[in-house]
């Protein structure tokens, strides 16, 4: 196994607060004596040395206004509250690191610059909801990565931060690293846990919610690499110091992932509610003096935003929504005026019908469907109607399958169509792309 | 109880019920495919979509359990959109064959698509095409036309026991398939036929023979099992050309297995006997019947009026009606002969006389589903029982603890709490122990009746048996019970052990101290019929062995194969070649009736009116599905008119009806039934719980197919993984100690009879044993099927000689 220290060549954090990725400022920023130097696996030792009361902790978590960094952005304090306190058995306790979307690359980082963070946090985790065993799924397509995060775990372990009676009290946690094979759908919680108990990875049905019924049908958590990294810094400095770092409704800070047509693509750890235009100009703003055309801010499953709809918008939950889009897992894609929207669409319309799981009649066979309608468009074989009948296939979709790729794979091409229909049409009648004329 | 409305419709329902429960009730047809009342939700077909008040989008209602005030509606315009969406989603690659589809006529995709579609689709992409699968004999597929609902997949895994197919790939490369090179073995795999709501998965020997509006659908009940399933015979040009379950949820439910469903094509075999047939100077020439029920009418009167009706021998077969049954007792009664049985697979008769009644099961099919702790001695209940043995499945699913006491261990396919694996002869003292630990089971130490201690007092109680008493008394694994239900069931092995009474009265004496329910599990679909009809000998007639040991002159058979049929194939064989005239009613010409000299041909129960008795006491009677064969006449009328033939008085029936009204004397027959089943015994049998015994002995199951003489003539039946040439099966132990490897040749020995076989390793085999198949010509040589056997390797060349020699015995 390859030792986790990594030196970093990461020079500028201005403008960026550092949550998740705090060890970025040091050399060798995995490594346990780093994490230990700043302060880490504090809260930990405390809270489960005190004894602190699992309901003080999830208040504390509701207090900091954390949402599922995941996509869904669902409060972390009130997902915690759904887990049954008193049960008899194995608790369990998952961290999903699939992020298998395109444009979509913050949790690799964590696990790669900060896996004690997240082991500490999920430790926390453990602790107040009474896991006995948890797991980190981590993509199948970050090898390196996993390495580092099992290193890490080994490390954690050795130092007794994990294991048989942690601080010698009666808490034990086991942790262990699962790895996918880079199936999207394995990002689905059900899916994944499906896949952790070496199944082929499919989304159940929900209800049963995985608070019931999760990892070999136990009561399981399941939340975001993101999301458990950041309950360490709240558990040392309060839910409200975190709170306060966002805005109202936005508690936190925020990994976003920029990626597309900037100077410099990457992650940048911000204050939630940031305007666009400062999160644009941290990453060097539009490459090539170009000039920006739109944004998904959240990842392909979230709706495509016209620059003119991104300009004034900030960057959190509400701001995002108000401005008709989603912050979803902050994946971030930036496409400037030679982008041809068009295409755009058929790759990532491309994506979903590759990766549909194929359980479920209208995600199965509608994203094939779109696929091959936009593909004959690509070639030139488009026809007016088509349009509608992207739309319409694509709403045929939206909200009646099993789990909510069906959603993630028609928000691109309704809000494509919608936003850029001229150049779709355009398109269709001349058989070329309106923006490279080919 | 919640109170809803659907469609404007208030209803009421109780609470966990889904919106497709509550829909069904009151009978609103909301489309599915996916979902099944008997299998888990999927809810991936997404077909039932409906419009629920305050949800803004369409909910499942198979998977959306209904909520105290909530108003559904199945056929409002958003209802409507979201079905007719997922309809046209289905259909883009659903191929457009249904002109050349064996499921035309009768597919759900179809029928929906009528209902709820809309004509004409706007997909004008290519459509996927997937490849087939060769899953078996039985099952053809055509996957191409899979909707992927997972039905099948689920049926398998949950009712089935093994998840034979799954589902791989993704999106729309996800496809159904089965393991790497294997097909799908389930002895319920038909099922998946009727399950398939397209025409993906359909019948192989029933493909392209018929459309699905050209057959008369005639109800029936299955002939092989004891079970009694209700079935459906599908009849085109007076033929049968397949048979489905119907449905009856307190037996079969849904289901059927394989060996009801697929047998109905040897109905029709090229053996069937379509003319009487009588021997004339050794050969067989065809005659009417006239002439035919005469010569046997004749020979049966000289040999009867020479030597007394006790030179004569009837034997008649469990899986025969009724009334088949009693007209046969009643012609040998006639002819001042008592010698008449139908347990040709029993070899121990030591209880006849000691019973209180009709041994049966000892309770109601679907009460086994209820039980908690279960017992099961001396049954391969898959091959036995297979549809029975899903029931099993299910109680064990619901928490139920199964134990075994077995000379075979085969997986059954659900969780084993406790097993104890060893030679029949031993499993008497197995039964003891547990008796023994029971008895010392606190709660329950004073219950053990005296006569029995005594012979408890030299068993030495081991620790799996003590754990199978405590599991029987309540202990549990998760938790204990303070009142256990518990089952007790004997299965075919132990019944055609030598030692079944023991076994019997052990399992009797168990039972008595738990309270619980059970009793045997009779081997054929009449055999609890013909028990309570007394179709057994007289106080001073023979039972079936000793019609056998001590050879008749005259034999009247009825509807068996006597080398297949009886418990011992080589006396069976003697018997009927020594005796001077054999009269076998039989649906087929068979080399195993080549020692008859009458042959008078009688039609399968499809052709027949009758009624069969059920494990579990059920009278049920049928009509013909189908005319007669050729000049066959159903066995009642034969024998009819063969008593009339012999003169005899009180033979003047004009129908099965009129029969089935002699047996059950004018009463109602569940009332006759009511006081005639009874397990228990009036007196305890003397027991021997120590037998030591060192020599092999023999494990003689009848394998499924091969259970009578229909299933032995269905090609599709015996083409499938269960239908293997009897082998000599060892335990790798045994085989060590008799310095034998897989495919050595042996010489298995019983009595004066021998086999040459092959020898197979077979982990399933207690140590002290030896597997060989009966009812099948390579071991009709062969002796008892739970007889002392011997095994002798031969080298090559002595298998040389021997293959020789049969070479040229024959010629
Ligand atoms: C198709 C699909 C893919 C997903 N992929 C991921 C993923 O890669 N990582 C992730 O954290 N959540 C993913 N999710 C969301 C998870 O289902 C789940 O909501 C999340 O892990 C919960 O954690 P959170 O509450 O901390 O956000 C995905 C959801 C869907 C429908
Ligand atoms: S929506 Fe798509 S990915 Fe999700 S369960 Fe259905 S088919 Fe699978
Ligand atoms: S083969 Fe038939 S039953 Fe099985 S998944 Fe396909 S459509 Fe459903
Ligand atoms: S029947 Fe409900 S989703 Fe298939």
């Amino acid at each position: 196994m390859v030792a986790s220290s990594k030196p970093v060549v990461k020079t500028d954090l201005a403008g960026q607060t550092l949550v998740t990725l705090r060890t970025l400022t040091e050399e060798n920023p995995a490594s346990l004596e780093t994490y230990l130097k700043l302060g880490g696996y504090a809260a930990l030792k405390r809270v489960v040395t005190e004894k602190v009361k699992p309901t003080d902790i999830i208040t504390e978590v509701k207090t900091s206004g954390l949402r599922g960094r995941g996509g869904a952005g669902f409060p972390t304090g009130l997902k915690w509250s759904f887990m049954p306190r008193y049960f008899d058995g194995v608790k369990y306790l998952v961290c999903n690191t699939d992020e298998g979307e395109p444009g979509t690359f913050k949790d690799r980082d964590i696990i790669r610059y900060n896996p004690h963070q997240l082991i500490e946090g999920m430790a926390i985790a453990a602790y107040t909801l009474g896991a006995r065993v948890g797991y980190n799924y981590i993509h199948g397509e970050i090898w390196q990565d996993y390495e580092i995060f099992e290193a890490a775990l080994h490390e954690a372990k050795a130092a007794g931060y994990l294991g048989e009676n942690l601080f010698g009290t009666n808490f034990s946690f086991d942790l262990y690293a699962v790895h996918g094979y880079g199936a999207y759908i394995c990002g689905e919680e059900t899916a994944l846990i499906e896949s952790i108990e070496g199944k082929k990875g499919q989304p159940r049905f929900k209800p049963p919610f995985p608070a019931s019924y999760g990892v070999f049908g136990k009561p399981t958590n399941v939340n975001n690499t993101e999301s458990y990294t950041s309950i360490p810094w709240i558990m040392q400095n309060g839910g409200q110091a975190f709170a306060d770092l966002g805005v109202p409704n936005s508690g936190g800070t925020k990994l976003f992932s920029i990626s597309g047509h900037v100077e410099k693509p990457g992650n940048y750890e911000v204050n939630m509610g940031m305007p666009f235009t400062e999160l644009l100009a941290l990453a060097g703003g539009i490459w090539k003096g170009r000039q920006l055309k739109a944004v998904i801010p959240g990842g392909p499953s979230t709706a495509v935003m016209p620059a003119s709809a991104i300009m004034g918008a900030t960057m959190d939950y509400d701001g995002l929504s108000k401005a008709r889009s989603s912050l979803g897992a902050g994946s971030m894609i930036v496409m400037d005026d030679t982008t041809c929207m068009v295409k755009a669409l058929h790759r990532l319309a491309y994506f979903f019908y590759e990766e549909s799981c194929g359980q479920c009649t209208p995600c199965r066979e509608g994203t094939g469907w779109v696929y091959r309608v936009i593909d004959r468009i690509v070639k030139g074989q488009g026809k007016m109607e088509d349009l509608d009948l992207l739309t319409d296939v694509s709403n045929n979709i939206a909200g009646r399958t099993i789990c909510a790729l069906g959603e993630a794979a028609a928000t691109p091409v309704l809000s494509f169509i919608k936003h850029f229909r001229p150049e779709f049409e355009y398109y269709i009648q001349h058989g070329k792309s309106m923006v490279d004329g080919k | 109880m919640l109170n809803i409305e659907i469609d404007g419709k208030s209803i009421e329902v109780e609470h966990g019920s889904t919106i497709i429960d509550a829909a069904d009730k009151v009978g609103i047809a909301i489309p599915r495919f996916c979902y099944h009342p008997k299998l888990s939700v999927a809810a991936n077909c997404r077909m039932c979509l409906v419009q629920v008040e305050k949800f803004n989008k369409p909910l499942p209602a198979c998977a959306t359990p209904v909520a105290d005030g909530m108003k559904i509606f199945t056929r409002s315009k958003s209802a409507i959109e979201a079905q007719q969406s997922v309809m046209e989603f289905l259909l883009i690659n659903h191929p457009l064959d249904c002109p050349i589809c064996d499921q035309g006529g009768e597919c759900d995709l179809q029928d929906v698509a009528v209902a709820y579609g809309v004509s004409g689709s706007r997909y004008t992409e290519e459509k996927r095409v997937v490849f087939n699968k060769n899953i078996g004999p039985l099952v053809s597929t055509d996957m191409t036309r899979c909707i992927q609902c997972t039905r099948c997949v689920r049926f398998l895994k949950e009712v089935g026991g093994m998840q034979e197919l799954g589902m791989i790939g993704r999106g729309e490369h996800a496809e159904i398939t089965a393991y790497v090179d294997k097909s799908v073995n389930s002895e319920l795999s038909g099922n998946i036929i009727d399950l398939c709501p397209v025409g993906a998965l359909t019948s192989k020997p029933f493909r392209y023979s018929a459309r699905s509006w050209e057959l008369t659908r005639r109800p029936s009940i299955a002939a092989h099992d004891s079970l009694g399933s209700h079935i459906e015979v599908h009849v085109k040009d007076n033929k049968v050309m397949r048979v489905l379950p119907r449905e009856k949820e307190s037996i079969n439910e849904c289901w059927l297995s394989d060996r009801d469903r697929f047998s109905y094509e040897g109905l029709n075999s090229p053996d069937r006997l379509k003319v009487p047939m009588i021997k004339h100077n050794g050969a067989w020439v065809e005659t009417d019947w006239k002439t035919a029920l005469e010569f046997a009418a004749g020979q049966l009167k000289d040999i009867t009026n020479e030597h007394g009706g006790e030179a004569l021998g009837v034997l008649v077969s469990p899986n025969s009606t009724m009334e088949e049954g009693f007209l046969a007792k009643k012609l040998a009664n006639g002819l001042a002969c008592g010698n008449v049985d139908y347990r040709l697979r029993q070899t121990d008769f030591r209880l006849d006389g000691k019973r209180l009644g009709t041994p049966w099961m000892g309770c109601n099919i679907h009460e086994i589903e209820e039980l908690d702790r279960i017992i099961v001695i001396g049954s391969n209940l898959r091959n036995e029982h297979p549809l029975l043995a899903q029931r099993f499945r299910r109680a064990v699913a619901n928490g139920a603890e199964l134990s075994v006491v077995s000379p075979l261990d085969n997986d059954p396919l659900m969780d084993i709490a406790h097993k104890v694996i060893v030679r029949p002869n031993d499993m008497v003292n197995v039964l003891g122990q547990i008796l023994k630990a029971m008895s010392g089971l606190q709660r329950l130490s004073l219950c053990l009746p005296p006569s029995l201690t005594a012979l408890l007092d030299d068993i030495k109680v081991r620790p799996n048996t003590q754990a199978i008493a405590e599991s029987l008394a309540g202990h549990g694994k998760d938790y204990d019970l303070i009142a256990p239900k518990v089952g007790i069931f004997l299965g075919n092995m132990a019944l055609s052990d030598p030692r079944f009474t023991e076994m019997y009265s052990m399992a009797e004496a168990i039972g008595g101290i738990t309270g619980a329910k059970g009793g045997i599990l009779p081997a054929a679909a009449n055999s609890t019929g013909m028990h309570m009809m007394g179709v057994m000998p007289s106080s001073t007639g023979m039972h079936a062995r000793a019609m056998l040991e001590i050879p008749r002159k005259a034999y009247l058979l009825l509807n068996i194969e006597p080398e297949l049929d009886c418990q011992h194939a080589a006396l069976a064989k003697a018997a009927m070649e020594k005796a001077e005239c054999v009269v076998a009613l039989t649906t087929y010409k068979s080399q195993a009736l080549d020692n008859a000299d009458i042959l008078l041909p009688i039609t399968p129960f499809t052709e027949t009116s009758g009624t069969f008795m059920s494990m579990e006491g059920r009278v049920q009677s049928f009509a013909a599905a189908v005319r007669p064969l050729g000049e066959s006449r159903p066995a009642w009328k034969v024998l009819r008119v063969l008593a009339n033939t012999l003169g005899l008085a009180g033979f003047d029936f004009e129908s099965s009806e009129q029969v089935k009204d002699a047996i059950f004397a004018g009463e109602k027959p569940s009332a006759v039934v009511w006081r005639s089943l009874n397990n228990n015994l009036r007196e305890l049998v003397e027991i021997q719980v120590n037998i030591k015994h060192d020599g092999l002995q023999r494990i003689g199951e009848v394998p499924q197919y091969e259970s009578d003489p229909i299933v032995r003539r269905s090609p599709p039946l015996q083409k499938t993984k269960y239908n293997i040439k009897p082998m000599a099966r060892m335990c790798s132990r045994q085989l060590a100690a008799l310095d034998l490897v897989e495919g050595d040749h042996v010489l298995v020995k019983q009595d004066k009879g021998s086999a040459v076989l092959t020898v197979r390793l077979d982990d399933h085999v207690a140590m002290g044993c030896v597997r060989v198949a009966a009812a099948h010509e390579a071991t009709i040589g062969l002796g008892e099927l739970m007889g002392d056997i011997t095994v002798e390797k031969l080298s090559p060349q002595q298998l040389l000689d021997i293959n020789k020699n049969i070479t040229e015995a024959r010629a």
